[in-house]
């Protein structure tokens, strides 16, 4: 068929092969195909009798306004946007610096609400239930707010968000929890599950139906989450010089450190390492999958080792005889739910950075190995807890732990089940991400059963 | 007459389907056959198409290689998968539903006259 064309025509199209490229979800084979359609149409304009740059510049003007294409496929490939890009795009800058100004005024308000309460005599080291039901409420909306200016967002989505921080700052207010009462650490832990939750759908920009905007949030979430860890350590030793600094003149700065250093700190990285993650979304590789690949291999061979001793040291739930009981302390039962938690943040993570379109790889039979090893330390963390809820009776922390390790039991046995179908290519790699996405209203639905619901239930103790 | 964008977006997909179902193809030859099928009328602007390839892809509906061209460049081929072949199925059994039954109202609103075979459609609904 036809050659090369003229080389004025092959200049036009590596020029415009640059300028497309420049679509930060459009990546090389993308282009290529592109070029093969726009080659096609000017051999074809060209046979029909017009000049080769006449068919050059109808053949781009068939392919469609740039912005919409680059719009297109950014919908359609948004996991791109989270990868190294070969083009920094310099036209985004004006609302880089916006979006930065508005980061450093919230996070500015969020440093004073967390310490406004010291108006009224509540201070921050000293009234921990105070802070146990309006510490996340304090901080939170000023990281919600962000999302929401940030995307502009609808009337309704705004409603979306503010009312469930309005319903939780009401249930935690009225509730009268039993000062130091297992209900309010709960409510309290969950809350923040839930408004984290909430805060997906400014991040979404009410997109909440998508699986895709999901696991953008969920990509999101695990980048704060090491955004977050960062700035605490280099805090740390902030906090740590600061105070040999004023103590080699004689002067104690622990009280001032303990009393705002911290507080304002922490309140503030909450949404400094919102805007971090956003605006180093598309110029450095992520990091949480790299931790991830890190990880899963460790955590793999933690749950296989621990299967065996279980199995090989015997009864799980009843210390009887000389048998050591395995789960008989409640330590261990929450130090196993924080690992199946780990373990479901590896499994996300993992998924969030995959290609979909790869064949399965070693790694992904890892994976199911994960999550195999998983699902029978579960069933066997299940066991020990309805043993031991049979023997000393419901309380809201073994119900709680209960219902979260149904939830988890559910998602991974449905996730070892996808893997399998996965790597013998019976389903596509989609299938596992709509499964993990999917579970994000239950988890919501959960902790907001165990704000409201457990409090009255337990009578607030 | 153009037809509308809500139209056009909504054909694309039992479209692209439905053409692959006769065998594999490429995005350039897809547009092709879809400007002969519809004598030019249904028309995306061109890279609209490979979006909705790559989605189709990603829900495993068609399956993608990479071969070249007969000028010797790279060109991606698709091909319909299985469960691609049972959502063209399924987009056929609804697509047929909704055209019989618009064919139904109009035949009830002109009394059985729609449709001439020479085009020569109801007063009142002559083309835009």
């Amino acid at each position: 068929m036809s050659e090369d064309l003229e080389p004025r025509i092959e200049e036009q199209i590596a020029a415009w092969r640059t300028y497309v490229s420049r679509g930060a979800a459009i990546d090389v084979r993308d282009v290529d195909e592109l070029e093969d359609h726009l080659r096609g149409q000017i051999d074809r304009l060209e046979v029909s009798g017009l000049a080769p740059d006449e068919s050059f510049l109808i053949a781009v003007k068939r392919l469609g306004a740039l912005d919409d294409l680059s719009r297109e496929f950014a919908r359609e490939h948004s996991d791109r946007l989270w990868k190294q890009l070969m083009f920094a795009d310099a036209p985004d800058r004006p609302r880089g610096s916006r979006s930065l100004w508005l980061a450093l005024g919230l996070a500015i308000g969020a440093a004073l609400a967390i310490k406004a309460p010291a108006l009224f005599g509540i201070e921050w080291a000293a009234d921990g239930d105070f802070y146990a039901r309006f510490g996340a409420l304090l901080v939170l909306p000023f990281l919600a707010a962000f999302f929401l200016v940030d995307r502009r967002a609808s009337p309704r989505t705004i409603a979306f968000v503010a009312v469930p921080f309005v319903l939780g700052a009401v249930v935690m207010a009225v509730y009268p929890f039993a000062p130091d009462g297992a209900t309010l650490v709960l409510a309290a832990l969950h809350l923040v599950v839930v408004l984290w939750l909430v805060i997906g759908i400014a991040y979404v920009g009410g997109a909440v139906r998508s699986s895709r905007a999901r696991m953008d949030f969920i990509r999101f979430t695990g980048e704060w989450f090491v955004y977050f860890v960062l700035i605490a350590l280099g805090g740390a030793v902030l906090i740590g010089l600061t105070v040999a600094v004023f103590a080699s003149i004689g002067l104690d700065a622990s009280r001032f450190v303990v009393d705002w250093v911290l507080p304002c700190g922490v309140a503030g990285a909450v949404v400094i390492a919102g805007w971090l993650v956003e605006a180093k979304q598309s110029v450095v590789e992520n990091i949480a999958p790299v931790l991830t690949r890190l990880f899963t291999p460790l955590f793999t061979l933690l749950l296989l080792a621990f299967i065996v001793a279980g199995f090989l040291q015997g009864n799980l739930v009843e210390s009887g005889g000389d048998v050591p009981e395995v789960f008989g302390q409640r330590d261990l039962l929450i130090l196993f739910d924080i690992v199946l938690l780990v373990v479901l943040g590896l499994l996300l993570y993992a998924l969030s950075a995959r290609d979909g379109l790869a064949p399965p790889s070693w790694f992904d039979r890892l994976q199911l190995v994960m999550v195999a090893a998983a699902l029978v330390v579960d069933i066997m963390v299940l066991v020990a807890m309805i043993g031991r809820i049979a023997e000393y009776g419901a309380s809201p922390n073994k119900l709680a732990s209960l219902g979260l390790n149904l939830i988890l039991f559910a998602n991974l046995a449905g996730a070892a089940w996808l893997q399998l179908r996965f790597l013998r290519r019976k389903t596509p790699f989609e299938r596992l991400e709509r499964w993990q996405t999917g579970w994000l209203p239950v988890y919501l639905v959960w902790a907001a059963i165990v704000v409201v619901v457990f409090p009255p239930a337990f009578q607030y103790v | 007459m153009k037809i509308g964008k809500d139209l056009v977006a909504a054909a694309a997909t039992p479209m692209v389907l439905g053409i692959l179902a006769d065998g594999e193809s490429y995005g350039y030859a897809i547009l092709q056959r879809i400007s002969e099928l519809s004598d030019g009328e249904l028309e995306w602007s061109d890279g609209m198409l490979y979006p909705l390839l790559h989605r189709l892809e990603r829900l495993g509906h068609v399956e993608a290689t990479w071969g070249v061209s007969p000028a010797g460049r790279p060109r991606k081929h698709y091909r319909l998968s299985s469960t691609g072949r049972a959502a063209f199925a399924e987009q056929r059994r609804q697509w047929s539903v909704v055209s019989a039954a618009l064919q139904q109202v109009w035949t009830e609103r002109d009394g059985g006259r729609a449709f001439a075979p020479d085009r020569g459609i109801a007063p009142g609904l002559g083309g835009a």
